[in-house]
């Protein structure tokens, strides 16, 4: 979206409505908060809504895809057609604040920033990683790693020392 | 054994009669180009459903978890890239994965190697997580300035994916292989029994030419010391000794493959060519 040129109503319309659309495995987001909803582009015959996927495997494209589809028809912006752009990647530093902030609140913390990750080079064993991930309920920076991966791809979990509750942890990606 | 069945009827024309409850198998004859990111896409696929024989199956429940999300993320893999080749030839991801016969894979053997039965365990897992991940990694990384778009869009998310899987597998190689004296004998078995395959992972040929000329992607011989430089430091922290370079080459990247590859494709492939076309 050029920020030069006012979007028409139609587009202004379909960010909001999209705004509305949530993530079915992660529901306390919406998929602008996600980052994925790339551009909206009005054609003359449809409203394109470009997408990039979070993780290569994730089993949700499709059913985000189609419920992006859906929202913009049901609210009269339609007809629509979901593309995807695959590059540039999509990176949990596409997460917006308030994204990050609804995922806290959901109890699930937020992704630190891509640009401290470890690259190719510098591989190392997770173990030996230094992970700062505060507790999002008690807020505490006392917590441990309990597993690399969990309910979904793009999450791990982990246990807060100090309140003791278990929690997930979106991962830097 | 009961004795009341009849013989069956083995005439031509009896036989004949009964209709074919299979799919026919599609040949698909790439380009050099085609052929060489269909060795990715299928070391991605053919691992996938290795690790995925873990499901249900691994040590802890963790490692359950992560097994299946490292198959998750090289299925997503294998299906950018075969929907990518298959759109130039005419065929869809689920026709190159279901409907093509043991020739036509182009993986490397190591990803076919048996992983839970035939006398391998966890440690075999472990072992190979970590050989095959390094590999995708260093070559994903350099795929990432493919002079073709759509595969350097794909490397670009995928390499990010193989960093943490090698993170994941590096993890384990040191506890298992730096563990118990049981977890170190195993692991070291494993060592020996991976290590020979992974000479595949360096050779070159005419496709591999084909490639680095077009800047399709590199020859593999150009990962093996960024893909050291990975290894060496895990396997020395946990204590495993490289094994000595041997004569033996694994030929699975040209379609000839090991003996489990077979068995490996049955249970892979019964499913679309006993249900012809279905789909989620």
């Amino acid at each position: 979206m050029s920020a030069l040129i006012a979007p028409s109503p139609r587009v202004a319309h379909a960010w909001r409505v999209l705004h509305e659309v949530l993530d079915p495995e992660v529901p306390a987001i919406s998929v602008t908060d996600l980052g994925i909803v790339r551009d909206v582009i009005e054609h003359d015959d449809a409203l394109e809504v470009v997408v990039t996927p979070t993780y290569s495997g994730c089993p949700a494209t499709e059913v985000i895809e189609q419920a992006i589809s859906e929202a913009i028809v049901a609210a009269g912006l339609g007809p629509a057609r979901v593309t995807r752009r695959r590059a540039p990647a999509w990176t949990t530093d596409w997460i917006t604040p308030e994204g990050r902030e609804k995922l806290r609140a959901y109890g699930i913390a937020p992704p630190g920033s891509c640009a401290s990750e470890a690259t190719a080079s510098n591989v190392q064993p997770i173990r030996l990683m230094a992970r700062d991930v505060a507790c999002p309920r008690c807020g505490s920076a006392q917590t441990e790693r309990l597993s690399a991966f969990g309910s979904t791809a793009c999450k791990s979990l982990y246990r807060c020392i100090a309140c003791r509750e278990p929690f997930e942890h979106f991962k830097a990606l | 054994m009961s004795t009341a069945h009849a013989p069956l009827p083995t005439t031509a024309s009896n036989s004949a009669a009964v209709p074919s409850t299979t799919t026919e198998s599609i040949v698909f004859q790439p380009t050099a180009q085609q052929a060489y990111l269909m060795r990715l896409g299928d070391t991605c696929l053919i691992h996938a459903q290795r690790l995925a024989e873990w499901s249900g199956h691994a040590p802890v429940l963790e490692e359950d978890i992560a097994l299946t999300n490292l198959a998750l993320d090289l299925v997503g893999q294998a299906r950018a890239l075969l929907t990518h080749v298959g759109a130039q030839a005419g065929f869809d991801e689920d026709q190159l994965a279901f409907l093509r016969n043991e020739r036509d894979f182009r993986n490397m053997t190591l990803a076919e190697l048996p992983g839970r039965k035939a006398g391998r365990d966890f440690a075999d897992a472990v072992v190979r997580n970590l050989l095959l991940a390094a590999w995708m990694n260093v070559l994903w990384a350099k795929l990432e300035s493919s002079s073709d778009a759509e595969t350097a869009a794909i490397a670009g998310k995928a390499v990010k994916e193989s960093r943490y899987h090698v993170a994941h597998a590096a993890d384990w190689v040191v506890r298992l292989g730096d563990g118990t004296d049981e977890s170190t004998r195993r692991m070291r078995q494993a060592v020996a029994r991976l290590w020979p395959y992974t000479a595949e992972l360096f050779e070159t040929d005419a496709i591999d030419a084909a490639a680095a000329e077009s800047g399709l992607g590199p020859l593999r011989v150009a990962l093996q010391a960024e893909w050291l430089a990975i290894v060496e430091p895990v396997f020395a922290e946990a204590g495993l000794e490289i094994p000595a370079a041997s004569a033996f080459r694994s030929t699975g990247s040209r379609g000839a493959h090991s003996e489990h590859m077979g068995y490996l494709l049955a249970e892979m492939q019964t499913l679309q060519r006993s249900f012809p076309g279905g789909v989620w």
